[in-house]
């Protein structure tokens, strides 16, 4: 059963399963466990990032495809859902009509990406995602009547996921479950069965041939595997993973822009997740994106605190400053990636395996 | 009935140099052929043109009778042409099993399905099992191809190809670099497929010794011609190998290999 479930990809580790179970508990009763909108807001964007690092994991880690148009998936699936509620109106049908629009669009996107280039050369490949993102990226924030630009877009979504609907009566263990819980549970079931359908992919047959070809392109060829199709495959598949990444983090936020979808910043947030967390291992997308976005929330107050308690000292008050938060993220960074270059989960399993 | 196996005036060029010259050769089931020839004679490149690695410039090659010359080397080993390759050619971050497993699969059904359990394939495992044991791997079934000592991937090597049960098997020194001891596993699976009598066989080596053992025929590789077609004790005897493969002028007392 459980084998199943987890496609026979255990943990194989204690303190990766304890971690990994930490943080299904956590973001399972997160509305419940932190409460406050800054809360609910990290776990939802957690949930978010572990689709999309999963998904972009399967291109980088698991085929060994260098790919930076991830974020253009990611955006379309924003834009398709974001833009139809915006244009229709809020509905499910609208939702609906938004995800397979954005699914079409972006796997077929990837699927000419793939064509074109998977047969040459990987910096080639590396090369022309990058053109083509930065062009969508261009598009998005030039069509501004179509898309709103650089301001993106608001909209409202179904009337149960909004802030003023109410589910029940009363409070449940002293919270009340508003739209926004709802529209949580929705965000956070929807990665659950995207990382599990992922993690059924990386164990399939076809999986074990993507990893084939990653180790040995040439050899994969000389078995019979027709390499530039199962790379077309799997850049497809991660789009359309990505797009629907980019679908729930526009229903989360009621909004889509081009700083929350599409930006090169978070192309570069994804590729850290990926590295950090442990690259070829989906739980390393899980721990890659929880560790990295609790940083990015939660590691200005606690330099803040940490500032605060070391007052008096020489240097340190200002080293800890909150305003060096991102020179302190670059050292973990580098020091993480130095001490762990198989990422945490390749030095967990590594540990104990 | 055609030949398994026939290339007709192969070519290939790289730039100016011609590494395999029009080469025309047939080759049959149920026979072993060595391919013999001195170092950058063209055979490693010759056996590349035939199982797809690289295009040839000119000429054909065709497996019974049909013109393959159009496919890759994917579209070829699905058709049974099976290859080992001279400089070890792994999965290395995968485990030994794992890398025979994935020959297994390809010639399976269901070899590219997304969403059944590859540690499900129960067959796909018994038989990559069944493919190390021949070649007395399955100690170490379980290590990373990347850990293994050079004899034992050259065995890995082997059981790869085996494990594609091709119509064609082309072994391109598969004892190099091996120890002594370790040999006799790989000569006695190459006498063991050669048994069987179906199956077509190709092998590169410069051991004169294991070609005189197990070759039926003997082709003669220099600069990229093919100079000598043969059963054994005639082409080794010929003046033109003793040229050719040993390098020197031909000697009027009967020279060993
Ligand atoms: N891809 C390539 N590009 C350019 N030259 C090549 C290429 N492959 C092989 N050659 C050249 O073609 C010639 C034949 O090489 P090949 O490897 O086929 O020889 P070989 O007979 O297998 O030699 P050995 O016994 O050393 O394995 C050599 O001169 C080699 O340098
Ligand atoms: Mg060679």
């Amino acid at each position: 059963m459980l084998t199943s479930i987890l496609s026979g990809d255990f943990p194989r580790s204690r303190v990766l399963t304890a971690i990994l179970l930490a943080i299904l508990v956590g973001l399972a009763l997160a509305p419940f466990l932190f409460p406050g909108a800054a809360a609910i807001n990290t776990a939802a964007k957690i949930c978010i990032f572990i689709v999309l690092v999963a998904s972009y994991d399967l291109l980088l880690g698991y085929t060994g495809i260098v790919s930076f148009a991830h974020t253009m998936f990611f955006g379309i699936g924003g834009y398709g859902v974001g833009l139809a509620l915006y244009t229709f109106g809020a509905s499910w049908g609208v939702i609906g009509v938004g995800i397979l629009a954005a699914l079409l669009v972006g796997v077929t996107l990837a699927f000419l990406i793939g064509l074109l280039s998977l047969r040459v050369r990987a910096i080639f490949f590396a090369m022309i995602t990058l053109a083509v993102a930065s062009a969508f990226l261009i598009l998005a924030t030039q069509f501004s009547e179509f898309t709103g630009g650089e301001d993106g877009r608001s909209f409202s979504v179904p009337q149960v996921l909004r802030p003023g609907y109410r589910l029940l009566e009363q409070p449940l263990f002293g919270t009340v479950v508003n739209g926004r819980i709802l529209a949580y549970y929705l965000v956070f079931v929807a990665a659950v069965v995207l990382f599990l359908v992922a993690l059924r992919v990386v164990n399939s047959p076809f999986g074990r041939v993507l990893q084939a070809i990653r180790e040995n392109d040439m050899r994969a060829e000389a078995l019979g595997y027709r390499v530039v199709y199962y790379r077309t495959v799997a850049n497809c598949l991660a789009a359309g993973m990505a797009v629907l990444a980019g679908a729930m983090s526009a229903i989360w936020l009621r909004y889509t822009g081009p700083d929350t979808t599409l930006s090169f910043a978070i192309m570069l947030d994804i590729l850290l997740m990926v590295v950090i967390g442990g690259m070829g291992t989906l739980y390393g997308a899980v721990i890659g994106a929880t560790l990295f976005i609790v940083a990015q929330n939660y590691l200005q107050k606690l330099m803040g605190l940490a500032s605060a308690a070391t007052e008096g000292l020489p240097l340190i008050p200002k080293l800890v400053h909150p305003d060096r938060w991102l020179l302190l993220l670059g050292i973990l960074f580098v020091l993480s990636v130095y001490f762990f270059p198989t990422g945490i989960v390749g030095r967990l399993r590594g540990k104990s395996g | 009935m055609p030949p398994v196996l026939e290339t007709r005036g192969l070519t290939v060029r790289f730039g100016g140099h011609v590494a395999v010259d029009a080469v025309s050769c047939a080759f049959h089931a149920g026979t072993l052929t060595a391919i013999v020839g001195p170092n950058g004679a063209g055979k490693t490149t010759y056996f590349n043109l035939m199982s797809g690695q690289i295009p040839a410039t000119s000429g054909d090659t065709l497996l019974e009778g049909e013109d393959i010359s159009g496919l890759g080397a994917a579209g070829r080993a699905q058709r049974g042409i099976g290859r080992a390759f001279q400089i070890t050619n792994l999965f290395p971050n995968l485990t030994v099993a794992e890398n025979v497993r994935l020959a297994v699969q390809a010639r399976g059904r269901g070899a590219a399905s997304l969403f059944s359990l590859w540690s499900r394939h129960r067959d796909w495992i018994e038989r990559a099992d069944h493919y190390l044991a021949l070649v007395n791997l399955s100690g170490v079934r379980d290590t990373l191809a990347a850990a293994l000592p050079h004899g034992d991937k050259r065995k890995l090597e082997v059981a790869i190809m085996m494990a594609l049960e091709p119509k064609v098997f082309m072994f391109d020194e598969p004892t190099a670099g091996m120890s002594v001891d370790e040999v006799p596993v790989i000569l006695d699976l190459i006498r063991t497929l050669k048994a069987d009598g179906s199956k077509t066989i190709l092998l590169v080596e410069h051991k004169m010794d294991v070609v005189r053992s197990l070759a039926d025929r003997i082709v003669v590789l220099h600069n990229g011609k093919l100079v000598a077609d043969g059963d054994p004790a005639t082409v080794i005897a010929s003046p033109v190998v003793q040229e050719a493969y040993l390098g020197q002028a031909p000697k009027r007392e009967a020279a060993h290999g």
